[in-house]
């Protein structure tokens, strides 16, 4: 059977997951993949949980990435990318956004937020890639790039170049708005030096 | 997307199930397509709008939806209605005489079942409608089928003059693949022939079209059994052959790609002599539908051995992981343990209300009375049942929090004589489904007080317009309802509807108080819109000066997520009593300034923030 590359990205809802996969698609479907890409839509806009699932390969049959299957892990939060750590499969890598989004019941005491859900992965013996895209992204001027902070985290994890990616993310914002492309563009090389570990000690 | 408009002929199109329905629709030469909007049907009309070569409306409830679909089709068009499987319910009343008259232009009817109930108040599988109502069920496996069966259906509901379901899942609706798309056909309505033996179903005209109606669903049958939408693929591993249909066929496909499959797309009226067939080359037969055993009862029924629920489950996606072990114990295999890690316990994270939702100032208000029955209504609003509010009581179908309030009213003891009853309905759940409860709250001298919180959108499936707002599914202006006037219509005395801003808090919490004490019906409506909607218009937003706050936590119990918790302490009262304290922080870039949690504050923490430079994004 031909090789299929699963890619699952995790987050809240209102943080861009679905943009982000259906971004990483585009740039799949431009090199002739076939791929399927399927979440759970529905009242995740609300601040619930958010997956979306992204398979390609010569032909993809189901949708669904299975337990122990994900080559690559794509966790937009901290707590969500522990959620869905068990997706990946022996040897694959899961990169994480620090960053907190403490929902309701965490607030009103109801529930603890985990002490520290990369170290919690890791214990797991997972392959984890930490860095704070939301900081990153709040550097940069707005929190929404952290979506294209993360793209650029994964572009070096993907069975193309990571170009492909990039300009996939850049033709979003078309000739119309340069200054959001440079924006994107900067977040998306942030997000690629973020893995490499050179933006760590910053 | 305008792509999907402009694509051109044999173009390949990366397409969710909803966008290539709405494609092969407008494709198939389409008059006419309506729907009301239900998770997970909602996008195929709002793609379709897009195209402004056909009539395309958000109805005010699937009944209607249905019945402006066969009103076109009476007169020769092709229509189409979409709709989720509880949508069907309400539209059932139209479909089960619409089979008796039949059509005339191809009417398709899309049903999303939301199996695995990602946004719905149950699971339930609409193939029964297709036995019910001796219709025949399309069932897609992918988006090129979506796709394909869409036209498919259009033809064999004009050849059969029948209705056709077209049945969708969740795992079809909201899931991408590439998809080859043609072009629109022409397609001339051949116009209404006046024919009351056809169209008025009294009994001396409905009953002789009875023996017709099965004669049809036979001529399907035979239809089924050489339709090229149902097939067989071969497998070298004959211990186990499939019978499936829908998205569980790819689940097989990628689970047992050595099996033999016989794969269902008109899998009603089922092509039992074909099944028979494959059954006969296999060791064992196991049906893999979803969600319950229609197709298995039928095989037995036809003296067809087979498998199926009693080693699947009933409720859910069957999915590879679901089918692994089933499989492996049926043919008497070890189920292997996974390799991978196990799930870790992560606390939940249920879907919450919006930053500065309007519902939080309602819910707010609600869950500081005490000794009241709160009714309550589908729409974002049921998330008030959660956390930190706990203040809605029930929740069952479209507009039921009306009858469901009248009925506590009429049937409480002296153990709730005490209570208040209170219904809370959205407003497009009101004029979906609710505006007959309120009459009937008002006609049988109800003591309920209604709630009708008005945000201008079908706000739970993205803030789509309907009559309140008095824009089209166009958003162009049109006729604009006036909910104080219909509720004094309905027999609500005038003095008895209030309309009230939710986010003053203490002239709702009054209107509320003062309602519930006078023994008739009377109607609160809220009017202020949906944040996530385009009038919606952000102020100066607000930070908690740190050094006031007092850790009272009254803010937390708005319930509003920009709202944060930052440390934690406890508190002995002069009484002695100890009190938990909640020190909190807001989170200014989330804030839009709606002043709620301002009110509740008793120290005064809570002041407008400094403005925070940003780029500024566009909203689609």
């Amino acid at each position: 059977m031909s090789k299929i590359t699963n890619i699952l990205v995790c987050g809240v809802g209102g943080q861009g997951v679905m943009t982000a996969t259906e971004i990483l698609a585009e740039a799949a479907i431009s090199l002739g993949f076939d791929l399927k890409k399927t979440e759970v839509a529905g009242m995740s806009q609300r601040g619930g949980v958010v997956t979306s699932h992204l398979r390609f390969g010569t032909v993809v049959l189901s949708p669904q990435i299975l337990p122990g299957e994900a080559d690559l892990l794509v966790g937009f939060e901290a707590a969500e990318a522990l959620r869905w750590g068990h997706m990946l499969r022996p040897g694959g890598v899961a990169l994480v956004n620090v960053g907190r989004i403490v929902p309701p019941v965490v607030n009103i005491g109801l529930f603890d937020y985990p002490a520290d859900p990369v170290a919690e992965m890791r214990a797991l013996g997972l392959t984890v890639h930490a860095f704070d895209a939301t900081s990153l992204a709040v550097e940069l001027g707005n929190i929404r790039l952290g979506n294209t902070v993360m793209l650029g985290a994964s572009s070096d994890r993907l069975p193309f170049p990571a170009e492909v990616l990039r300009d996939a993310v850049l033709a979003r914002f078309g000739t119309r708005k340069p200054d959001l492309v440079e924006a994107n563009r900067a977040a998306f090389e942030l997000g690629r030096r973020a893995v490499a570990g050179e933006a760590l000690a910053a | 997307m305008s792509a999907i408009q402009s694509a051109p002929a044999a173009a390949r199109m990366f397409l969710s199930g909803n966008d290539a329905v709405a494609r092969a629709v407008w494709e198939a030469g389409t008059r006419v397509a309506a729907a009301y909007p239900g998770t997970p049907s909602t996008e195929i009309l709002e793609v379709l709008s897009r195209y402004r070569d056909l009539h395309t409306e958000w109805s005010i409830n699937e009944k209607v939806a249905l019945e402006v679909a066969l009103g076109a089709s009476m007169v020769g068009a092709r229509a189409f209605c979409a709709m989720k499987h509880v949508g069907l319910n309400v539209a059932s009343d139209a479909l089960m005489t619409m089979t008796v008259t039949g059509t005339e232009g191809g009417l398709v009817i899309a049903v999303a079942d939301d199996v695995g109930m990602s946004s719905s108040q149950n699971e339930q599988d609409s193939r029964y409608w297709g036995r019910f109502a001796h219709v025949p069920v399309l069932e897609p496996a992918d988006s090129q089928e979506a796709y394909t069966m869409t036209l498919a259906a259009f033809e064999l509901s004009e050849r059969f003059k029948t209705p056709v379901i077209l049945r969708l899942t969740t795992r079809i609706c909201h899931v991408k693949g590439v998809v080859q798309t043609g072009e629109r056909q022409a397609f001339e309505p051949t116009g209404f022939v006046k024919d009351p033996r056809h169209w008025v179903m009294v009994p001396g005209n409905a009953k002789p079209r009875l023996p017709l109606m099965f004669a049809r669903e036979a001529a399907v049958r035979a239809e089924a059994e050489v339709s090229p939408l149902n097939m067989q693929i071969d497998g070298s591993d004959r211990r186990i052959g499939f019978i499936t249909s829908g998205p569980a066929f790819m689940h097989v496909r990628e689970a047992f790609p050595d099996s033999p499959v016989f794969k269902l797309g008109l899998s009603c009226p089922a092509p039992l002599e074909s099944l028979g067939r494959f059954a006969a080359t296999v060791d064992s037969v196991l049906v893999v539908e979803e969600t319950e055993p229609l197709l298995e009862t039928e095989l037995k029924a036809a003296g067809i051995a087979c498998h199926g629920k009693d080693v699947l489950p009933r409720i859910g996606e069957l999915a590879p992981d679901v089918l692994e072990p089933a499989v492996a114990r049926l043919r008497g295999e070890i189920v292997a343990e996974p390799e991978h890690v196990v799930p870790q316990q992560v606390f939940p994270r249920p879907p919450t209300m919006c930053v500065a939702c309007p519902h939080l100032g309602v819910y707010y208000t609600l869950s500081q009375m005490r000794n009241v029955l709160i009714s309550g209504d589908i729409g974002c609003y049921t998330l008030g049942a959660g956390h930190p509010w706990n203040a809605l009581d029930t929740c069952i179908s479209m507009g039921a929090s009306m009858g469901m309030a009248l009925g506590m009213d009429k049937g409480r003891g002296k153990v709730d004589a005490n209570k208040k009853v209170v219904a809370v309905i959205g407003d497009s759940t009101f004029m979906h489904m609710g505006m007959q409860g309120l009459l009937d709250i008002t006609w049988n001298r109800g003591n309920v007080t209604v709630l009708l919180l008005d945000n201008r959108a079908v706000g739970m499936t993205g803030g789509q317009d309907n009559p309140g707002t008095g824009r089209d599914i166009h958003g162009e202006e049109t006729a604009r309802v006036d909910f104080a006037k219909i509720c004094e219509a309905l027999g609500v005395k005038k003095d008895r509807i209030r309309v009230v801003d939710p986010y003053q808090l203490p002239v709702l919490f009054k209107a509320l108080r003062e309602e519930t004490k006078i023994e008739e019906p009377s109607v609160i409506i809220t009017d202020r819109p949906c944040v996530l909607i385009d009038h919606y218009k952000p102020t100066k937003s607000y930070m908690v000066m740190e050094d006031r706050c007092t850790g009272c936590g009254n803010c937390v119990e708005v319930g509003c997520p920009a709202i944060h918790v930052t440390r934690r302490g406890k508190e002995v009262k002069a009484s002695g009593k100890e009190v938990d304290l909640s020190f909190v922080r807001i989170e200014t870039s989330a804030c839009t300034g709606c002043g709620l949690c301002v009110q509740p504050c008793a120290p005064e923490a809570i002041v407008h923030a400094e403005p925070v430079q940003t780029i500024q994004f566009v909203r689609k």
